[in-house]
């Protein structure tokens, strides 16, 4: 047999095997995507088969944005996952140069003492998490979930901005000295720009465990008010079980703002992966 | 000169930029890690706060009442556990080996949609799967039914047998992309000099992957392993989103993190219990603490990097 056709033979087994795979991943999507937007009896005749113009209906998504209130939960969820990423962003690239760029007495001791939190989960503590902010009166603010959010996300943060702000040559900032520029202005001017697409990726690693979060919003923020999109579909999933229209709407509406972050973000995020960020 | 001159000044600059995230750091996340560990060795009597030492402890292991339900959250994990070693982590390995075949057509279009399910949150995966898989719906039994396997269905989510390995299985399908990723990652960074050497030598495709690619790859499979079992020694959502804080079929699906969360909170008649919560969760501490050790010392030490 020549190579050319065990090489042909390959490639078709490759692809064979990546399709066969990648259908099982969307299935699930799809399935739900497609009935969603179908009428019940249809959803349970025919569930694989696409909405026609007898069968399509929006009964399920008018019963969604009717019953429940997902535009303020998309507003938490929002509010929490922009507020926690400004705040990882910015103390993780300041801690992070601080390490990166000083010596100074018990900088190992430091990175160390920031780097435990990289494979401990905080969950753990949630018991007296919980606690302190009932103590402070945080308890159903999206503060609470931003401070927990953030303490979470630092020590990968720093860990790895730090590697990157290494790099950043010191010709550069001592240019920067030179010219009188203060150690801030060293920092936010200088350094800052040159880390951002490290800082991208951070964001990218981030924001999806905190938008799909559920334990502390459950435990934290359960208010109405305060709700994120996750605990929100949760709950109002829970309450329409029965209603199979209400909740293939809900979970399709739930899916629509992650696919749209991911279509946005997916270079940066593979990117950051396969880059070796994480090692 | 005096010696005020050569003294440095103290850098206030460095506090500075430490501060914020030390700050938050320590008082959110380590502060109440430890206060949760301490929080352990009180119970509650007439509404105060008791010191008993290590009775909690003794309750949780000695009293039937608990040490059975730990236990078998206990056991649940590690199944979990095994079942995400052993189905996720091969397929991710073999998903990122073809994906990595360098000339392969659409890879960016594989490697994206794979990792779909990976952002899609808990509440998402776990009801599109109960209902994908309910009796009532009729897919699952209904595909069965099309390649003549129909007598193979059951309600899987609802048998005490089947329920923990079905969840386990839909949580591989959700994370199968992350060891892709990461192992897709350290084959493209196995330089081709090596790769082409090998080839001169006569050694191609799937024994350049056994002898070449696998024992290159094998310190990022340590670090895919750790990442694993500490993210399924404390996971809770999946579960909790499918079937509830009981865990059900019969605590059948009960593992560490449902287990903590209904004793913390309480469930139906039973009262919300933060000192029993806390004992769990420093039994969960000591645990993914000494998965870490034998990760760090026995595992990671043991390996050589290669540093290309």
């Amino acid at each position: 047999m020549s190579i050319a056709r065990t090489n042909r033979f390959n490639t078709l087994a490759a692809h064979g095997a990546l399709i066969l795979y990648t259908l099982i991943a969307l299935f699930p999507v799809f399935v739900i995507v497609i009935n969603s937007f179908k009428n019940r009896r249809a959803i349970f005749r025919e569930p694989l088969a696409m909405p026609n113009s007898e069968t399509f209906s929006l009964i399920g998504y008018e019963t969604v944005l009717k019953q429940g209130d997902f535009f303020l939960y998309f507003q938490n969820s929002m509010i929490v996952t922009v507020g926690s990423l400004f705040f990882i962003l910015l103390f993780g690239a300041m801690a992070a140069f601080a390490l990166a760029e000083y010596r100074f007495k018990g900088n190992t001791l430091m990175g160390l003492y920031l780097a435990l939190g990289i494979m401990i989960p905080i969950r753990i503590g949630t018991v007296a998490i919980l606690e302190m902010m009932v103590q402070t009166g945080l308890v159903n603010t999206l503060w609470a979930l931003i401070l927990v959010y953030t303490a979470q996300g630092l020590p990968l943060a720093v860990f790895i901005l730090s590697e990157f702000m290494r790099q950043v040559s010191d010709d550069l900032k001592n240019a920067g000295r030179i010219d009188g520029l203060s150690e801030y202005r060293i920092f936010f001017q200088l350094v800052l720009p040159l880390v951002r697409p490290a800082m991208a990726t951070v964001a990218v690693f981030n924001m999806i465990p905190i938008w799909n979060d559920l334990w502390f919003p459950l435990i934290l923020a359960p208010a109405e008010e305060v709700k994120t999109l996750t605990l929100g579909s949760q709950v109002f999933i829970g309450q329409f079980v029965t209603d199979w229209n209400a909740v293939l709407s809900a979970l399709s509406l739930a899916i629509l703002p992650v696919m749209a972050l991911y279509v946005i973000f997916s270079r940066q995020l593979i990117r950051g992966i396969t880059s070796g960020a994480v090692k | 000169m005096s010696d005020q001159h050569h003294r440095p000044k103290f850098r206030w600059h460095i506090v500075v930029f430490l501060a914020p995230a030390v700050l938050v750091y320590t008082a959110v996340m380590i502060y109440p890690l430890f206060n949760t560990l301490r929080l352990s060795l009180f119970t509650e009597v007439d509404q105060e706060r008791v010191y008993v030492g290590l009775q909690n402890f003794r309750r949780l292991f000695g009293e039937t009442v608990w040490s059975d339900q730990f236990w078998n959250a206990l056991g649940n994990n590690f199944w979990f556990f095994v079942i995400h070693m052993l189905v996720q982590n091969p397929i991710g390995i073999a998903l990122a080996a073809i994906l990595s075949h360098p000339r392969l057509r659409f890879a960016a279009f594989y490697r994206s949609a794979i990792f779909i399910p990976t952002i899609l949150s808990f509440v998402i995966v776990g009801f599109a799967w109960k209902l994908i898989l309910s009796p009532i719906w009729g897919i699952a039994p209904g595909m069965l039914d099309a390649v003549g396997l129909k007598s193979l269905y059951a309600p899987w989510l609802g048998k005490e047998a089947y329920a923990l390995t079905t969840l386990s299985l839909v949580s591989v399908w959700q994370f199968v992309g992350i060891p892709m990723m990461l192992i897709y990652a350290a084959l493209l960074s196995i330089p081709d000099e090596i790769l082409e050497a090998a080839e001169v030598e006569g050694i191609t495709s799937l024994s350049a992957f056994w002898k070449i690619k696998l024992p290159l790859i094998l310190p990022s499979i340590g670090i895919i392993s750790i990442l694993t079992f500490v993210a399924n020694f404390n996971a809770f959502d999946l579960i909790y989103a499918a079937q509830g804080a009981l865990a059900g079929p019969d605590f059948s699906t009960d593992i560490l993190g449902t287990f903590m969360y209904r004793t913390f909170f309480g469930f139906q008649l039973q009262l919300g219990d933060p000192h029993m919560g806390s004992t769990i969760a420093s039994a969960m501490f000591a645990i993914i603490l000494v998965g870490v050790c034998i990760y760090l010392f026995g595992i990671q030490s043991r390996m050589r990097r290669y540093q290309f």
